[in-house]
């Protein structure tokens, strides 16, 4: 640095006064510039530091001389931002060096009294800033802290808000919120769960979540509270149950939470409460009447149903038995007394069923009309089964007493009674429904035991009867033809159509097993033509192909429903028409039970065809009451004597009373110009005799087994040889 | 459990806040203990710190007064910390008296702070808001009230993008926040680095941990990612530089080498 020389002479000039003042200016801010934290250049902080430098040197030369400007100088450096104490340092350090020697004029003060003035603005600069500066510091202290308390309350301020909104929450909340600590101690409840509780604050808040258990808590929910609270699980949703202070029941949708802390340490637990007691009575009121009969109150079939399975998925060894009843002839007295008498019997029926079912394990329910269903389950099923049977016989006994009228009641009762776990619910039904009609069948007024081959064959019965029209369609029946005899020559004189079924499943079905299913189903009428079309047909053959046979007869049975039907006649006609068989090569056979108390309207169209040629052969003669009386009004011409005659006559020497009884029918069957035929002839004996006793025509197994129209052909053949 | 979003955070003086180390850096008073102790414990790996701390404050007045003179007079201060003295409302008020400056913070102590400061001047606001909610940031009344943008505003992002981390994704934020600025708009930046300070890497890095250890993470970026910044920006002369280099007003021989850690720049949008 270039000092200056004192004899220079400079201060004769202002510009070498003010270019020394400039200097000291220049080198006090290039010693503290790096000490500041201005943001001002260098530049501009030298120019802001060169007035400061011009009243110190005014101080020093001052008179009188006054320290209190260098005190503001040194205040005025803490407002220009410079704070470091080293900045103090170095400034006393500048103004020491070069104060005196840029600014010093001797001239005005000799040197020593500049030096001494120099130390004491030294002192009251540092004074000056000391001073600001603490003022600063202080100042500056003061205001952030006022601002950290602004922000604060602020803060605060809005966490109250913000508490309050929370607090309108909660306390609005339309589901119950409370809030307790780990151990179970309630800490706060919301007005919705205190008056779900009752009303009562103190019940709820003085309690412990523990506390709270209830006889019908799901098994899981004090397991799922204890992993809550151990912090092994953040929430859990149950249903669940409480005691309210009065003793009754609030049922809940209950969620409870986790709440933890900012580091994440369990805290409390939160619990979420919606009352659904009365959703739950409406719900069990709805099940109640979903699962009930309105008419009775007694369980429905559903409810039955639901018991019944699980009274059949109880573990092996275990029984069960049930009672199906379906009152007798209950119909007749709804159709006679009207709906409400037959409402009215139906409720006392039911009372007193309800009654006949009290022990534990036994319940009594209505399937619907008049069918009702008592089951009794645990111990000793096969002995209570029939104990409950009994016990509902018993009650039914008394008659029940409608409108001043005592009705007598009677029952019948399918019981089935087995080892759980074998069948299905409707398996079990359908089987006592089976055994029910068993009983009814049987006469009613009682009770019958299911049994495995009845409800076979009922099964059985029933899909024969479903699959009828199908197999007509398909082409599963046939015919086969059992040779009808002359007894006199042994000759082949015609031959009985009989009809068969061959079954996919079942093979081949005699008509014992399907006519009655058929005569049940209608389905009679579009067989019995296909048969009549059928066997006429065949014998429209071989009488073309065995014109020098003799005439070959046709005999076609016909059913009681088909006796009756309106088209019986026109349809026959339509048949021979057709097939081009003269009405003499026909025999109709009726069964005679068919017959018993026929009145004209139903012997007409029989008439109607024995005119035109038809032969009309009484079946079966002799199994019904026979009505000899009657024979001379019936347009027959042949009587079929029952097998049940012959049979006597298989033993060798035959019943004498069976020959006895044959000779009268046939002596006055031939009075009244009726021809005889027997049937199931078996030997040669039965034969002879028969034909001793005068009958004319014979069939059975000693002749020929039914069998396909080319055995008939042969036979015949045979015959004409 | 998380705190809803209208519930403000609480305040907790106990833990050192960066606008008050900041303010400790610049020689001010405006500060606590806890924020001392960590400003110390910064500056013993980085002595020179106050010195890019001033650096930055100079750049700053350079760039508000270049705005100035570009006809900007509305500003948006995101990041403003504690005022101290050569604010951002000082500078360009003393250039023209009718620039309006928006001041925004999220440390409640500085806006409180900023509020007190800014007591009676009717040309300066400060708003307590997220620079990472720049949504919420821009309808907020302070700014739609006081600040026109339909019109150019300058956006000053000093030295406050470094306290973002990727995952706060700070590109997007700007991105978000340019594109409610009219053109013409500037964007004033500066951020840390490696670059440039006079330290190895690994002696910086004990500045950065204790910035990490106040859970305030001081984040380096390279001068390529903080050029992205600028992304949908013209770079005003001389584009992304140290912050003595950028338009300097006295010699750069003149300049603390600390001065010259990280960058600032100037964008000028499209």
């Amino acid at each position: 640095m270039k000092v200056p020389s004192q004899s220079s002479g400079s201060d004769a000039e202002p510009d070498g006064l003010e270019d020394r003042l400039r200097r000291f200016a220049t080198i006090w801010s290039r010693a503290i510039f790096p000490v500041t934290a201005t943001s001002l250049t260098r530049a501009e902080f030298e120019q802001h530091l060169l007035p400061l430098a011009r009243r110190l040197r005014d101080a020093l030369h001052g008179r009188p001389f006054d320290t209190a400007v260098a005190h503001r100088t040194g205040a005025a450096l803490v407002a220009a931002h410079v704070t470091d104490p080293d900045a103090l340092s170095r400034t006393l350090g500048v103004v020491d060096s070069y104060l005196v020697l840029y600014c010093g004029s001797e001239q005005e003060h000799p040197a020593e009294e500049l030096r001494a003035r120099c130390s004491r603005l030294q002192h009251a600069m540092a004074a000056g800033f000391t001073q600001a500066l603490r003022e600063r510091t202080l100042a500056e202290q003061e205001s952030i802290a006022r601002s950290a308390f602004a922000a604060r309350s602020a803060a605060e301020l809005a966490l109250h808000a913000t508490e309050t909104r929370f607090r309108a929450v909660f306390e609005g909340a339309a589901i119950g919120i409370g809030i307790a600590d780990l151990d179970g101690n309630i800490l706060e409840v919301n007005e919705t769960l205190t008056r779900m509780f009752g009303g009562l604050e103190h019940h709820v808040r003085s309690r412990n979540v523990r506390d709270w258990s209830h006889p019908e808590d799901a098994p899981h929910v004090w397991k799922l509270y204890g992993e809550l609270v151990r912090g092994e699980r953040e929430h859990y949703r149950v249903e669940k149950p409480y005691y309210r202070g009065d003793g009754t029941v609030l049922w809940t949708n209950l969620t409870v939470s986790l709440l933890r802390d900012a580091e994440g340490l369990p805290q409390y637990q939160l619990a979420l409460m919606e009352d659904t007691t009365e959703r739950r009575l409406l719900n069990l009121r709805l099940r109640y009447e979903a699962t009930h009969d309105a008419l009775t109150g007694l369980p429905n079939r559903t409810l039955f149903f639901e018991r019944l399975e699980k009274a059949l998925s109880q573990p092996e060894g275990a029984r069960f038995g049930l009672c199906y009843l379906d009152l007798d002839g209950f119909k007749a007295i709804n159709d006679s007394l009207g709906h409400a008498a037959g409402d009215r019997l139906l409720v006392e029926v039911a009372d007193r069923l309800q009654s006949c079912a009290t022990a534990p394990g036994e319940m009594v329910a209505r399937l619907g009309g008049d069918e009702f269903v008592a089951l009794t389950t645990g111990p000793g099923t096969e002995r209570n089964v029939v104990d409950l049977a009994n016990r509902i016989l018993t009650t039914l006994s008394v008659p029940v007493r409608i409108d001043g009228r005592e009705l007598p009641v009677r029952g019948s009762i399918g019981v089935v009674e087995g080892p759980t776990g074998e069948r299905t619910p409707a398996e079990v039904l359908r089987s006592a429904d089976i055994t029910m009609y068993r009983a009814k069948s049987a006469g009613g007024n009682r009770f019958e035991f299911a049994d495995a081959e009845a409800d076979a064959r009922a099964i059985t019965r029933h899909g024969l009867t479903t699959a009828l029209p199908a197999a007509l369609e398909r082409g599963e029946f046939f015919i086969e033809y059992q040779p009808l005899v002359h007894l006199g020559d042994g000759s082949v004189h015609g031959a009985e159509a009989l009809v068969r079924w061959c079954h996919p499943q079942h093979g081949v079905l005699g008509p014992d097993r399907f006519i009655p299913l058929a005569e049940n189903t209608g389905l009679i009428v579009p067989l019995g033509r296909w048969v009549l079309q059928e066997a006429v047909r065949q014998a429209r053959f071989w009488q073309t192909r065995h014109s020098d046979g003799g005439p070959l007869r046709i005999n076609v049975n016909l059913s009681p429903t088909q006796l009756h039907h309106p088209r019986l006649v026109a349809d026959t006609v339509d048949v021979l028409e057709r097939s081009g068989l003269e009405p003499g090569a026909l025999c109709l056979e009726v069964t005679e039970s068919a017959l018993i108390g026929a009145d004209d309207d139903l012997l007409k169209p029989l008439r109607q065809l024995a005119e035109m040629g038809v032969d009309i052969a009484l079946d079966d003669f002799g199994t019904g009451y026979s009505n000899l009386a009657n024979l001379r009004r019936l347009p027959v011409s042949v009587l079929k004597l029952d097998r049940s005659f012959t049979q006597g006559m298989q033993q060798h020497p035959a019943d004498p009373v069976d020959l006895k009884i044959v000779e009268g029918i046939v002596s006055l069957a031939h009075s009244l110009e009726l021809a005889v035929t027997v049937e199931g002839v078996e030997t040669g004996a039965q034969a002879q005799q028969l034909r001793d006793l005068g009958c004319d025509t014979a069939q059975g197994w000693y002749y020929a087994r039914p069998g396909a129209p080319d055995r008939i052909h042969s036979l015949v053949l045979a015959d004409a040889v | 459990m998380e705190r809803p979003a209208w519930a403000p955070p609480g305040i907790d003086i106990s833990v050192p806040s960066v606008s008050r180390m900041y303010d400790f850096y610049l020689g001010g008073s405006h500060n606590f203990e806890v924020d001392r102790e960590a400003a110390r414990k910064a500056m013993e790996f980085m002595p020179g710190l106050p010195k890019i701390m001033q650096a930055n404050r100079a750049f700053m007045r350079r760039a508000v007064r270049f705005a100035v003179d570009n006809g900007i007079t509305q500003f948006l201060d995101i990041g403003s910390g504690i005022p101290t003295f050569g604010n951002v409302h000082e500078v360009a008020q003393a250039a023209c008296p009718e620039a309006r400056v928006v001041y925004v913070d999220h440390d409640p102590v500085a806006v409180a702070h900023s509020r007190a400061v800014l007591e009676g001047n009717d040309h300066a606001t400060v708003l307590s808001a997220d620079l990472r909610k720049p949504q919420q940031l821009l309808s907020s009344p302070e700014v739609t009230s006081f600040l026109d943008l339909d019109r150019p505003v300058a956006l000053l992002l000093v030295a406050v993008l470094h306290f973002l981390e990727d995952e706060d994704e700070p590109q997007a934020a700007v991105a978000e926040l340019l594109d409610a600025l009219a053109p013409g708009s500037l964007v004033i930046l500066t951020h840390a680095s490696y670059e440039g300070i006079p330290l190895t890497e690994e002696e910086a890095g004990g500045t950065v941990a204790v910035y990490r250890n106040i859970r305030n993470p001081l984040v380096m970026r390279s001068h390529t990612e903080i050029a992205r910044f600028f992304d949908g920006c013209e770079m005003v002369e001389p584009g992304l530089v140290s912050m003595p280099r950028w338009r300097p007003d006295v010699p750069l021989e003149e300049e603390d080498p600390y001065a010259f850690s990280g960058f600032a720049g100037v964008g000028r949008k499209a």
